[in-house]
């Protein structure tokens, strides 16, 4: 079994292991974590007959290169962009069989951010706290890959997915968030929250795992200071002192000071994701389900 | 009390003083182990308690804001020693704020019960609370690049140890040897929200 592995030839940019992410510790100040589009990385799961639950590659901007020891299959999904295998064109978002020793190139993406690679058995480092997940905000599993990483794979749960191809969201053009107001917007001045919900944002380039940030309208603060440190959750909207929203992503830190003017849809989130600095963000207020 | 709704499946429970989020937190700690209350995450903090992942939060919200939550949290709680040496590079800064001597300062801290108020900023940071108002420092107007493992540090109301090297603005009063964190280990997290706190100083401080 030790053939069981996949060396990583080119990182990427930020490339990391993802699963389901550790939820349950919230309370001993360890983040969520896991994949930030989680509809992709079920896919690409599926396409290779892996459970939900198996870890998978998350690349950034650039892709990665990797080179199996063993043959396996894998999907490439999320954020779309060239995969190759040998040098041979093959497709994205269906399994692809890598024979052992060759070259699976999954090249820049050309729309989107986030891409995500599923091999058959799983990216099989040891779990911490019953996750793989590579957290960022406070370090816990693996670290980001390096040119060279050899990493572990497990043992195939089932058949690849008798499917040429599956349909996956194009990343959007403009990254609409439905939000709910709250719990802190009675912080902000009744301007701040109509600015919030009726004029444009852009996505940051100072986004990563922890936060979407954005720039646009700082938002005006009705009371100044800090709260005393409470929970904070997924997709929440939090307004760190210059005034730009924060939305929290998978690696948000557990408590917080800065009052969350709001908190984003858990649907919507996976399109937070996938949206490139630039971006054009409206917030867009509803009720609460 | 106020519930304040978070998102579609959160609520933000407010109350009024520190002891009083850590009673509650007690309390749903103890629904959930009755298995009458079903929830992803309970997330305590210095005012309030966190329900992330609740089906039926406007009921959770109408329920706790008329029932009676004890204004304290029971002492049944176990008691941890930390072993301590009182030789941080900010002891006499802090024993300024006092008006005591550094020496003095050291036997204030140390006869001290705690409380693990609730955790954030790292795995297994916990925040403490014991020490009377009197006593809150402010945070350093520089933070520190690093502070090393183990650090005993004060910032406000607050007395922390940091589980792992990290940047951090709090004041540091001593050294523990005492593994705050291990995620090989079960638990984890050496300190937990609602663990009570003793810190023994090592030789004669």
């Amino acid at each position: 079994m030790s053939d069981r592995v996949l060396v990583v030839v080119r990182a990427g940019a930020l490339t990391t292991v993802q699963d389901l992410g550790r939820p349950g510790y919230a309370h001993l100040g360890v983040p969520h974590s896991g994949a930030l589009d989680p509809p992709a990385a079920a896919l690409v799961n599926r396409l290779v007959g892996n459970p939900p639950d198996a870890a998978v590659l998350e690349t950034t901007l650039s892709g990665c290169a990797l080179r199996p020891r063993s043959t396996v299959t894998v999907a490439v999904g999320g954020a779309p962009g060239p995969v190759s295998v040998g040098g041979r064109p093959a497709a994205w978002g269906a399994p692809v069989v890598v024979p052992a020793g060759e070259l699976l190139e999954v090249g820049a993406a050309t729309a989107g951010v986030r891409g995500y690679v599923a091999v058959s058995g799983g990216i099989a480092v040891e779990p911490v706290l019953g996750s793989r997940a590579t957290d960022l905000l406070s370090g816990l599993g693996p670290a980001p890959l390096t040119d060279g990483t050899v990493l572990p794979l497990g043992t195939p749960a089932g058949p690849p997915a008798r499917v040429d191809g599956a349909p996956q969201p194009r990343p959007p053009a403009e990254l609409v968030l439905r939000v709910t107001l709250g719990p802190r917007d009675d912080w902000f001045t009744a301007g701040a929250v109509r600015d919030l919900t009726t004029r444009a944002y852009r996505v940051s380039p100072a986004s990563n795992r922890i936060g979407l940030r954005t720039e646009g309208p700082a938002l005006e603060r009705a009371r100044p200071g800090e709260l005393p440190s409470e929970g904070m959750v997924l997709g929440a909207v939090q307004v760190p002192p210059d005034g730009r929203p924060v939305v929290f992503l998978a690696d948000h830190p557990t408590t917080g000071g800065y009052p969350v003017i709001a908190v984003v849809r858990a649907a919507d989130l996976p399109a937070a994701a996938q949206a490139p600095p630039g971006t054009p963000v409206r917030f867009v207020p509803v009720r609460r389900r | 009390m106020r519930a304040l709704p978070v998102g579609d499946d959160a609520l933000l429970v407010e109350v009024s003083s520190g002891e009083e989020a850590q009673a509650l937190h007690a309390v749903l700690l103890r629904r959930r182990a009755e298995g009458t209350l079903t929830v992803r995450e309970i997330v305590p903090a210095a005012r309030t308690v966190l329900l992330d992942g609740l089906a039926d939060p406007d009921r959770w919200a109408a329920e706790l804001t008329t029932s009676r939550i004890p204004k304290a949290p029971s002492r049944a709680r176990e008691l941890i020693e930390l072993p301590v040496r009182y030789d941080g590079p900010d002891l006499a800064v802090v024993a300024g704020h006092w008006g005591v001597t550094e020496r003095e300062a050291a036997r204030i801290h140390a006869g001290t019960e705690f409380t693990v108020a609730f955790c954030g900023f790292a795995p297994g940071f916990g925040y403490l609370t014991g020490l009377p108002d009197r006593y809150a420092v402010p945070r350093r107007a520089t933070p520190r690049t690093a502070v090393p493992a183990g650090a005993v540090a004060l910032a406000g109301p607050y007395t922390g140890v940091y589980p792992r090297s990290s940047p951090g603005g709090w004041q540091l009063i001593g050294t523990t040897d005492a593994v705050l964190w291990d995620h090989t280990r079960t638990p984890a997290a050496l300190l937990a929200p609602g663990a009570r706190v003793r810190f023994v100083p090592l030789g004669d401080a």
